[in-house]
């Protein structure tokens, strides 16, 4: 059984890596070709999304949007998280639902309903609406994360402040921010990566204006390949996978998955 | 502390930016989608305000059947394809070393939060002539000469699958790691044989996860818009990339707004049932 279950789990792990190691095999090719095995050996195409302006401005763009987005993102759930955990008042789900709306549904249906909000106010193309589209879109994340963390935090603590005479700015700063703070840098993580690798609400809220890097990969696949597609893909899959593994290190990533479907 | 109902104006207070957020920025807008799903649609990618039902109509086109038909039907196929690998997996992973887990977990979100365009771009890549999969056969023997396996109908299932697979661990993964482990145990001190103990006691109690389960990775599946395009032919389009095509590139808005409110009904409809399959008590 044991055989049996390390073959499944490899066959399962070479599906998942398979494109993976290809991409990674090309972005190190000499000359510009997608040969694999590589032919030679650089690392160039890596130095190119640096280097070269295109891709290091999508890369900034990129960088920029999941940083605000997330932030903003937050800074919706947070209160939200706190209120719904905080107040007896049940219609304030209704928030909760619009909250989580926008991740259950199919990504294009977003996407096109704030394209044609931004259409419609005159604002569209503006990079500040892809911020806001992006934070909307992912305030999904941050929400279902706190509102995880608000539930692990003991009513009693809290009782405890507001019988010492705290108000609830106090007890928000003093006692639920320290306890809650693990969770926060979960949700905002959560919501970068995702953020950084999206692709249809920023295409149709400012992919006219402004180019992201997967809308600079995609306009680029138009008119042919190149391995710099190959190192940004790479550069990414490693920027998620230090991001999780921080949170796995220093949060119970077991437990946050756990209950972050439960909440669906 | 006594959860209390809100008293005062100020106890609203942190709910007012949230709440302002998601009405001005989601409510809105969909409802101006809905609303531009009536309108009449003007020469030049223009529209204008008006109640026509002109945009539905166009649903009962049998192009329109045809894409609708086979959106679904690739939906239910990669859906199938992630549970049927995806239960067994999520089982034995739930049964894992913590250590191992962590591991597989971090690995699957980072593929789960990969771009659409990157999976795209590395599903191309492995399925070319000059650097894919079939280089590989030609190497084993296998084949005389390398060839591309795009555009395909099995090119984009593949794609979808792999793109679909980490989530659908991550839905299972709670329920299974719920699941008693009496269960099974009990089952093997009876004599059944692991596989025998998975399939006579693990699926038949999670019956309803796996429903609902299959019902979420569908929803995933429909909103799939970029991996048909970059690796299949125009017949394996799905609704998903007919509406960005008609909003972006004929600059039909109207149209693009009515297909993308009835996808919206489709899959309400279908978070439903999910729902409902979940909340069903499991059958021990």
């Amino acid at each position: 059984m044991t055989a049996l279950r390390r073959l499944f789990f490899f066959v399962v792990g070479l599906f998942l890596a398979l494109p993976l190691i290809v991409v990674a095999g090309v972005s190190i090719n000499e000359k510009q070709t997608l040969a694999f095995p590589p032919q030679g050996f650089s690392l160039s195409w890596y130095g190119e999304i640096f280097t070269n302006s295109e891709w290091r401005n999508a890369l900034i763009a990129s960088v920029t949007l999941a940083a605000l987005s997330a932030a903003l993102a937050l800074l919706v759930a947070l209160p939200l998280a706190w209120f719904l955990w905080r107040r007896v008042a049940p219609w304030a789900n209704i928030f909760r639902l619009l909250g989580v709306a926008p991740f259950t549904l199919p990504p294009v249906i977003t996407a096109l309903g704030l394209l044609t909000f931004w259409a419609t106010t005159g604002f569209y193309g503006q990079p500040w609406t892809a911020v806001i589209s992006h934070a909307i879109f992912f305030v999904t994340l941050p929400l279902v994360t706190l509102s995880l963390g608000f539930t692990a935090i003991d009513r009693s603590l809290v009782e405890a402040a507001a019988t010492m005479g705290a108000d609830d700015r106090t007890i928000f700063r003093t006692v639920v921010m320290p306890l809650i703070l693990p969770y926060v840098v979960s949700g905002y993580a959560f919501a970068f990566v995702l953020s950084l690798n999206e692709y249809i609400v920023a295409y149709m809220t400012v992919g006219f204006t402004m180019e992201t890097l997967p809308i600079k990969i995609f306009n680029a696949l138009r008119y042919g390949y190149t391995p710099t597609m190959a190192s940004v893909t790479v550069l990414f899959l490693a920027i998620a996978a230090v991001v999780f593994g921080l949170v796995a290190r220093f949060g119970d990533l077991p437990k946050l998955l756990g209950a972050m479907a439960e909440d669906k | 502390m006594r959860r209390e109902p809100p008293q005062r104006l100020g106890d609203y207070g942190p709910l007012f930016f949230p709440a302002g957020m998601l009405t001005v920025f989601f409510v809105v807008p969909f409802a101006t989608m809905i609303a531009v799903s009536f309108f009449q649609r003007e020469q030049g990618g223009f529209y204008q305000p008006a109640f026509v039902l002109d945009n539905y109509a166009r649903f009962l086109s049998l192009f329109f059947g045809r894409v609708l038909g086979f959106s679904l039907m690739l939906a239910i196929a990669v859906a199938i394809a992630c549970v049927v690998i995806g239960i067994p997996f999520t089982y034995l992973l739930s049964r894992s070393k913590r250590k191992i887990q962590i591991l597989w977990l971090v690995a699957l979100l980072s593929i789960l939060s990969l771009s659409e365009v990157m999976i795209g771009f590395a599903w191309s890549t492995l399925f070319s002539r000059t650097a894919g999969l079939t280089n590989l056969f030609v190497w084993l023997g296998l084949m005389t000469q390398p060839q591309a396996l795009t555009p395909s109908f099995g090119a984009v299932m593949t794609a979808m699958t792999y793109q679909a697979f980490p989530y659908t661990v991550l839905v299972l993964y709670p329920a299974l790691v719920r699941l008693d482990p009496t269960l099974t145990e009990a089952a093997r001190t009876l004599g059944a044989s692991p596989v025998k103990a998975f399939f006579t006691v693990v699926v038949p109690a999670l019956r309803n996860t796996i429903l609902a389960t299959l019902i979420m990775v569908f929803i995933f599946a429909l909103g799939s818009y970029l991996l048909p395009q970059l690796l299949g032919r125009p017949q394996h389009w799905t609704l998903s990339v007919l509406i960005t095509d008609q909003a972006i590139y004929q600059s039909n808005m109207p149209f693009a707004a009515a297909m993308a409110v009835f996808l919206v009904l489709v899959t309400l409809a279908l978070v439903g049932l999910a729902l409902y399959a979940g909340r069903q008590k499991e059958a021990a």
